[in-house]
C-alpha cells in the first residue's frame, strides 16, 4: 500500500481497541444511498519507477526550446544553492508557521526577506508574500481603497500598459467588491501611459493610480510626473515592479515627491524557475501607515520568556483565521516556499550580483532587437529607454511566423494580436542573462530565413 | 532538535566587498543607457555574504523548524501527510521547469497530457462534472466557486441574493471568502451532535440566499449525516451549496461531494494529494463544478481535441467564465506533484486514503479517551480528525489548551491545531492522516499521558512550556505593539 505503513496485524489490534468489527463499519454514519463503489475511471496504481518513467518521457517529448517570451515570466540563472536548501524537508515539509516555538527557521526568513524586499522597493515593510503578479496588484487595489479614507470613490485607473493578464486578474477579483476600474490609454508613438488620458480620466474623483515600471511593452515610463500627478489629487499611488530592474531603476518608495504608496510585484524572476506558470510569488510592500490594511501574513520580531529574541506571525488581527468576515482579505496558504527561494536568491546575488543581472539582461535584449530589426520586414515599435523587453512589429502576421519558429525548436516571443490588436502584427521578445551571442544570432538567422520564405511563398 | 542556538540575521554575516562571486554574470559592456531621473541612487540592503555563508545560514535556519519529514504532525484540518519524494523529483524535471507558461500548447503536449488526465482523475473523485485547476490555494479556489455563484445568479437576472450561509464551526476563509466576493455571511448554529441545525438552515434560506458553504466531514470531525437534507433546503430555496474540500482526506475514494449535492468544490491539492506545504505554501485549489455552473469555470483549462491534441481553453471557448484569477495557468509545479502522487496511489490507493486516514483518526481518539481526556463528539465516529476539549482540565489544573500544544512541542510532537473551531472551549483539533505508524500513534498517546500527569502534579510546568525549543514561549502581544518588521542595520 504506497504510503501506508499499517501490517495486518495492527489493522486488527486497532480496531479491537476502537471497538469496530472492519474498517468499513466506521464509516457507518455515512448514508448508504451516498456511497461509491470503486473509481472505476481512475487508472491502476504504479510504482514510483513507473511514473518517472511515464513523466520523464513526456517532459522529453516537450524537451527545451530556446525560449525568447518574457512577458512576465523570466529566465534567470537560479544558483544551484537555491533550490537544494529550499527543498530541504524541514523547510519543504512545514506547515504556517502558527506555532511560532517550532518555526523560528521559517519566521526568520520571511524577517530576512521583509528586510530585503522592503528596501529593494523603497518602502517600510513587506507581506510574507500574495500569490502571484496579478493577484497582488488585484490586493493593492482592495488595499487602496481601505487606505485611502479622502475617496469614497473607489475607483481605480488601470494602464493599458500593465500586463493583459493582471489586468483580467485585478477585475475578476475586486469588481466583486464594487470597485470600479478604468483604462488608461498608451501613447501610439512611445508605449507610454498617456498623460492626456489620465488628465481627461481623473477628472472625476479617482482612488488610486496603478503605474506600471517598466510596463508591459518593456518601456520606462515617466513615473516622478504619474505619481505626483496622482498625489495632487488625493489619490494613492500602486506601483507594479520587476524586481530584477530595481537593481538599476529608482524604487517605488522614490517616486516623485512622496513615493509610491504600495508597491506590488512578480517575484519569479528571484529564484522561481519558468515552471508552465507557477509556483511563483506575489510580492507586497508598503509604508507603516497603511501596514494594518496589508492583506496577508507578516513577522515580526519580539522576546520570549527569558528575554530572548525570537519571531512570531504578528497583526493577525488582520487576517481570516481571527477576524473572519471583516478580514482584510481570505488568504491563507499561499506562495512561502517560493519567497523563501527569493530569500535566498537575493542573499546570493547581493545588490552587485542582481545589478549585473539587470544591466546583462538589457544588453542581451539590446542586442537582440538590435540583430532582429535589421531583417527586412522588422522594426522596433516604440523606442528607448526600456529594460529587457521590446515589442517588434513584423510585415505579416505573427502566428505563423512563431509556428515556423516554434519547429525549429525557437520560442521567438509573445504574438501581441489577442491583447493589442491597435498594434497591427507585433511581437513581444525578451532576452535575459541566459541568452549568449550565440542563442541570439541563431534566433536571428531562422527569423531571417523564416521571413524569407514567407516572402517566396 | 540537536542545538537550539540563535541563528544570527543574514544581514549580520554580512561584509562590504563580499560576496557569491559564482553567481554574478559578467559585467556587463559599458553602464546601462538610462534617464538619470529613473536611476536608482543608492544600493538596497541586501546581504554581502560568500555562497558557503548563505548555505550554512540557511541550512541552520533549516534545521530549527519542525516539519513532516522530522516530526509527527496531528494538525487538524491541515492533512500533514507524508510528501513522497518521487513526486517532488517527477515535477522537477528539467523540462517542466524550463517550460514558459505562454509558450505555444504544441510545444507543451507532454505538461498538457498531464494536467488534462489531473483534471479528468479530480472529476472522479470528486464526482463533479468539470473541474479547472487554476486556484493557487484553497482560499482562492474558494474565491471561485463563490464567484461562479454570483455569476451564476446574475446570469439568471437574479440580482436579490446576496447572502451565504456559514456554518458557526466554518473555517474563517469562508466568511472572509464571502466577503470579498461581496457577499454577507450569514452564520448558523450547529447542533449538540455535531451536525449543522436544520432547523436553523431551514430558517436561513430565503431569496436572499445564493448559497451556503460547508465543510463535510465538517469542522467538528464528524459526517454531516443530513447533507441530503440539506442540499434540498438550499436547492429548494434558489441557493447553491459550496463544498470547503479541507476535509475531502476522511472520504477519499468512499463519498463523493458530486453526489452529495454541492454544486462547487474546491480541492486542497497540497491536502489530500500530498503535495509540501513548504512553511506556508505553494498550495493548489483546484475546482470542480457541476453542470449548472460549468460555464462559469475560471480560465484557463485544458481540453482535449478530437484529433488527441491538447489545448487551453479561453474566453472564446467559455465566454460566461468568471474569467482569469492568476497571472498564467496555476500553480503548474504543484499540478505536476499532485498528478505523479495520483497515479502512484491509483484507484485502490485513492479508496485506502479515506479508509486509514478514518482508521487512524479512530484509534487515536479511543487511546486518548482512555487515557483521560474528553472528546468533544464522544458519540459520534471520528471522521479523519477528532476534537478533544480541555475545560475539564482548565477548570481543575488552569491548564488550557495553548499549555498542552507547547508542551507536545518539548516532547517532540508539533501541536495540533488549537482553539478551533470556535464552539468548543479549549479544544485540540487532531488529525493524524493515514501515513501515520500504530507506533507513531502510540508515542503521541504517551506523551499525551505524560502532559495529562504534569497538569495534576505541576502545571507550572506546562504553563511556561516549551523549555526545550531554541525559543520558549514569545510574547506576541510585544510583537504587535512594537512593530519590529525589518532589520535596519547598526551602520548608517
Amino acid at each position: 500500500m504506497p504510503f501506508i505503513p499499517h501490517t495486518d496485524e495492527d489493522v486488527r489490534e486497532m480496531l479491537a481497541v476502537i471497538g469496530a468489527p472492519s474498517i468499513e463499519a466506521l464509516f457507518d454514519e455515512i448514508p448508504a444511498s451516498l456511497r461509491v463503489q470503486g473509481l472505476p475511471e481512475i487508472p491502476a496504481g504504479l510504482g514510483e519507477l513507473e511514473v518517472m518513467q511515464l513523466m520523464a518521457a513526456r517532459a522529453r517529448q516537450d524537451g527545451r526550446p530556446l525560449c525568447f517570451i518574457g512577458a512576465g515570466a523570466y529566465e534567470h540563472h537560479i544558483p544551484a544553492a537555491v533550490w537544494s536548501i529550499v527543498t530541504r524537508g524541514e523547510l519543504y515539509s512545514a506547515y504556517t508557521p502558527y506555532q511560532a516555538e517550532a518555526s523560528q527557521g521559517t519566521l526568520q526568513t520571511i524577517y530576512e526577506y521583509q528586510t530585503m524586499m522592503a528596501s529593494l522597493t523603497g518602502m517600510e515593510v513587506a507581506n510574507a508574500s500574495l500569490y502571484d503578479g496579478a493577484s497582488a496588484v488585484a490586493e493593492a487595489t482592495l488595499m487602496a481603497v481601505r487606505a485611502n479614507r479622502h475617496s469614497k470613490a473607489a475607483r481605480i485607473l488601470l494602464p493599458r500598459t500593465l500586463h493583459p493578464h493582471y489586468r483580467a486578474v485585478t477585475l475578476a477579483t475586486a469588481s466583486n467588491q464594487g470597485l470600479r476600474f478604468e483604462e488608461l490609454a498608451y501613447e501610439r508613438g512611445t508605449g507610454l501611459t498617456s498623460l492626456a488620458a489620465l488628465e481627461a480620466c481623473a477628472a472625476d474623483e479617482f482612488t488610486a493610480l496603478v503605474i506600471a515600471q517598466p510596463n508591459f511593452f518593456g518601456m520606462l515610463e515617466d513615473v516622478d510626473a504619474l505619481t505626483d500627478f496622482a498625489h495632487a489629487r488625493g489619490a494613492l499611488v500602486i506601483a507594479v515592479v520587476n524586481p530584477t530592474s530595481l537593481a538599476l531603476l529608482k524604487p517605488p518608495g522614490e517616486w516623485g515627491a512622496k513615493g509610491a504608496n504600495i508597491v506590488v510585484g512578480e517575484g519569479q524572476p528571484l529564484g522561481c524557475p519558468l515552471s508552465s506558470g507557477g509556483p511563483y510569488f506575489g510580492f507586497m510592500t508598503t509604508r507603516m501607515e497603511h501596514v494594518r490594511q496589508m492583506p496577508g501574513r507578516i513577522v515580526g520580531g519580539t522576546i520570549d520568556l527569558d528575554g530572548r529574541p525570537g519571531f512570531t506571525l504578528t497583526l493577525q488581527a488582520r487576517e481570516q483565521h481571527i477576524r473572519r468576515a471583516k478580514a482584510t482579505s481570505n488568504i491563507c496558504t499561499n506562495q512561502g516556499l517560493l519567497m523563501m527561494a527569493g530569500t535566498v536568491y537575493m542573499a546570493l546575488l547581493g545588490a552587485e550580483g542582481l545589478e549585473r543581472v539587470a544591466a546583462l539582461s538589457m544588453q542581451r535584449t539590446e542586442e537582440l532587437v538590435g540583430a532582429l530589426s535589421a531583417i527586412p520586414g522588422v522594426r522596433r515599435v516604440f523606442g528607448r529607454p526600456g529594460f529587457h523587453e521590446a515589442v517588434l512589429g513584423l510585415d505579416r502576421p505573427v502566428a505563423p511566423v512563431l509556428a515556423a519558429l516554434g519547429a525549429r525548436d525557437i520560442q521567438g516571443g509573445l504574438d501581441l494580436l489577442d491583447y493589442y490588436p491597435e498594434l497591427g502584427p507585433a511581437l513581444l521578445v525578451c532576452a535575459t542573462e541566459t541568452k549568449s551571442a550565440a542563442d541570439i544570432d541563431t534566433y536571428a538567422r531562422a527569423l531571417s530565413e523564416v521571413l524569407r520564405a514567407a516572402r517566396a511563398a | 532538535m540537536a542545538a537550539p542556538l540563535r541563528e544570527k540575521l543574514i544581514f549580520e554575516y554580512s561584509r562590504p566587498g563580499r560576496g557569491a562571486r559564482a553567481q554574478w554574470p559578467a559585467p556587463a559592456a559599458g553602464a546601462p543607457s538610462l534617464p538619470e531621473a529613473l536611476r536608482r541612487r543608492r544600493r538596497p540592503l541586501l546581504p554581502e555574504v560568500s555562497e558557503l555563508d548563505a548555505v550554512r545560514h540557511y541550512t541552520r535556519l533549516s534545521k530549527l523548524n519542525f516539519s513532516i519529514d522530522t516530526h509527527f504532525y496531528p494538525l487538524g484540518s491541515c492533512t500533514m501527510k507524508y510528501n513522497p519524494r518521487g513526486c517532488n523529483a517527477a515535477a522537477m524535471l528539467p523540462e517542466f521547469l524550463a517550460r514558459h507558461p505562454l509558450a505555444s500548447a504544441s510545444s507543451g503536449q507532454g505538461f498538457l497530457a498531464c494536467l488534462y488526465e489531473l483534471q479528468e482523475m479530480l472529476k472522479a473523485v470528486s464526482g463533479m462534472r468539470a473541474v479547472g485547476l487554476s486556484p493557487l490555494a484553497g482560499a482562492h479556489g474558494e474565491f471561485a466557486g463563490v464567484a461562479m455563484i454570483r455569476a451564476y445568479h446574475r446570469a439568471r437576472g437574479d440580482l436579490q441574493r446576496n447572502e451565504i450561509i456559514v456554518p458557526q464551526a466554518a473555517h474563517g476563509t469562508n466568511p472572509a471568502t464571502a466577503s470579498m466576493c461581496g457577499y454577507v455571511a450569514r452564520e448558523v448554529a450547529v447542533g449538540a451532535d455535531g451536525d449543522v441545525d436544520l432547523a436553523a438552515v431551514q430558517a436561513a434560506v430565503g431569496p436572499q440566499t445564493a448559497g451556503i458553504m460547508l465543510t463535510n466531514p465538517s469542522t467538528l470531525g464528524v459526517f454531516e449525516r443530513r447533507i441530503e437534507e440539506v442540499a434540498r433546503i438550499v436547492h429548494a430555496g434558489g441557493g447553491l451549496l459550496y463544498y470547503d474540500g479541507a476535509n475531502l482526506n476522511a472520504i477519499l475514494g468512499k463519498v463523493r461531494p458530486g453526489d452529495m449535492g454541492f454544486d462547487a468544490i474546491h480541492m486542497n491539492l497540497h491536502k489530500t494529494f500530498s503535495t509540501p506545504h513548504g512553511g506556508g505554501g505553494p498550495g493548489a485549489g483546484a475546482v470542480g463544478v457541476s453542470a449548472r455552473l460549468q460555464p462559469f469555470l475560471p480560465l484557463p483549462i485544458v481540453a482535449q481535441e478530437a484529433g488527441g491534441e491538447y489545448r487551453w481553453l479561453t474566453e472564446r471557448d467559455l465566454p460566461q467564465s468568471i474569467g482569469r484569477l492568476t497571472s498564467f495557468a496555476g500553480n503548474a509545479g504543484v499540478l505536476l506533484r499532485a498528478y505523479a502522487y495520483m497515479r502512484m496511489l491509483g484507484r485502490e490507493g485513492m479508496r485506502r486514503v479515506g479508509e486509514y486516514a478514518t482508521l487512524n483518526a479512530n484509534y487515536l481518539s479511543a487511546r486518548l479517551q482512555q487515557v483521560g481526556f474528553d472528546a468533544a463528539y464522544p458519540q459520534r465516529r471520528a471522521s479523519h480528525e477528532f476534537i478533544l476539549t480541555l475545560k475539564r482540565q482548565a477548570q481543575e489544573n488552569g491548564v488550557t489548551a495553548m499549555d498542552v500544544a507547547k508542551r507536545l512541542l518539548d516532547l517532540g510532537f508539533h501541536a495540533p491545531t488549537t482553539y478551533f473551531p470556535l464552539l468548543i472551549s479549549e479544544c485540540l483539533l487532531i488529525e493524524p492522516t493515514e501515513t501515520e505508524s500504530r507506533e507513531t500513534l502510540d508515542a503521541f498517546v504517551a506523551a499525551m499521558a505524560q502532559i495529562l500527569r504534569e497538569a495534576h502534579e505541576e502545571p507550572q510546568r506546562l504553563q511556561r512550556a516549551p523549555h526545550s525549543l531554541p525559543v520558549r514561549r514569545l510574547d506576541d502581544v510585544r510583537a504587535a505593539r512594537e512593530l519590529d518588521l525589518t532589520y535596519r542595520s547598526a551602520a548608517p
